[in-house]
């Protein structure tokens, strides 16, 4: 399960976020991730309940953002969406395509909490 | 119980839940790749390469579908030709690097513990025990697992993916993030095909090109020395592409 890995670099990068901006912790991380990214979003949640603990991010909450399999065609131009091992146009058939979407593992936001009765975190 | 529909909540842990109110709260735009760090020293690893003209393979496959046995064949036939050193990935043991030093070709062992695959911080480290000026070829040996290794760039030129006989042809359609990943593919022990009547090379082949990968495909056996020659055309004519272009 390499999701272990994946998570605590997440949080290396959502951690040295708050620090930057001396939240006090971390209310909200937004991850987005396709199904040829590798990672499965069950276990990164399992991963992620035990790579926060101890941390700012401690009881944060991770939403996982699902993104679909795309292709362009490259024959025909046509895009369209497809399941993770048939990368075919569904179009013309054509093999020739290029993937634009559904490979993403991306950080995409964080929210940070200010201590309360502070002033608001700059955005 | 689970993480994701709330089945978790209790009326012991529901408090844990009212977190302070929204003022104050400001959520900061990334956009970053989760794996920028290791792609980041993978970049690093790649630069090392380039610098040193040296071509840098990863290797991967399930457990047991010869990887260590396509190495040793390979180094054997290109003694005298081309310098080779091998980064060795396995959870426990030198035995893999034990065995590819006995052909007199350097091996760094990395033994990853628990983790199941190889990062660039990992190559990196295992490079400074390498003497990369006196090298043409590093092949990295991946763990034996069809699954993580392929989300981990380590700085290598090319992705070489072994399919052996005695696993399914559907394997591609299984693990498409692995095969969709080959820039070349290799049918290994294909000595054993006509014993293995379930296994289509063809099916193979196709269940590859489904993923839109135009990779060539090599069938080939290093135990009885069938079939070496392409792969080892493959491996020349991509080392000669990382030499830097001479001005002469």
């Amino acid at each position: 399960m390499h999701e272990l890995s994946v998570c605590r670099a997440l949080l290396d990068r959502a951690l040295a976020v708050a620090a930057t901006h001396e939240a006090a912790s971390i209310g909200r991380l937004v991850v987005r991730i396709g199904p040829l990214s590798g990672v499965e979003p069950g276990l990164l949640r399992e991963a992620f309940a035990i790579a926060r603990t101890g941390t700012a991010a401690a009881r944060a909450e991770l939403v996982v953002q699902r993104s679909a399999v795309r292709v362009r065609c490259e024959r025909c131009g046509a895009e369209s969406e497809c399941p993770p091992n048939r990368l075919i146009c569904s179009h013309c058939g054509d093999a020739s395509t290029q993937l634009t979407g559904g490979d993403e593992l991306l950080l995409v936001s964080v929210e940070l909490l200010a201590p309360a009765g502070d002033e608001a975190i700059a955005r | 119980m689970c993480d994701t529909c709330g089945c978790n909540v209790t009326s012991g842990n529901r408090h844990l839940l009212d977190r302070p109110p929204a003022e104050g709260a400001g959520a900061i735009e990334i956009l970053e790749g989760l794996l920028s760090a290791n792609d980041r020293e993978a970049a690093h690893n790649r630069a090392h390469f380039d610098r040193h003209g040296v071509l840098a393979v990863n290797l991967m496959s399930a457990p047991g579908a010869g990887k260590t046995a396509l190495l040793e064949r390979t180094l054997d036939t290109l003694t005298g030709t081309l310098r080779v050193g091998v980064i060795e990935g396995d959870l426990e043991t030198e035995n893999d690097a034990r065995r590819i030093r006995a052909h007199g070709v350097p091996a760094v062992q990395i033994t990853t513990g628990s983790a199941c695959h190889l990062d660039a911080h990992m190559i990196h480290d295992a490079l400074h025990a390498l003497p990369l000026t006196a090298l043409d070829i590093v092949f990295i040996e991946n763990v034996g697992n069809l699954v993580c290794p392929a989300s981990f760039d380590l700085g290598q030129h090319a992705n070489v993916v072994l399919l052996s006989v005695t696993e399914g042809d559907d394997k591609p359609a299984k693990y498409p993030v692995m095969f969709r990943a080959a820039d070349l593919l290799l049918l290994s022990k294909i000595d054993l095909l006509p014993l293995m009547d379930d296994f289509a090379p063809a099916r193979a082949e196709t269940a590859l090109r489904a993923l839109a990968n135009t990779a060539p495909v090599m069938p080939l056996s290093a135990k009885h020395d069938i079939g070496m020659a392409p792969w080892l055309d493959w491996l020349r004519t991509r080392r000669a592409a990382c030499l830097p272009s001479q001005a002469d």
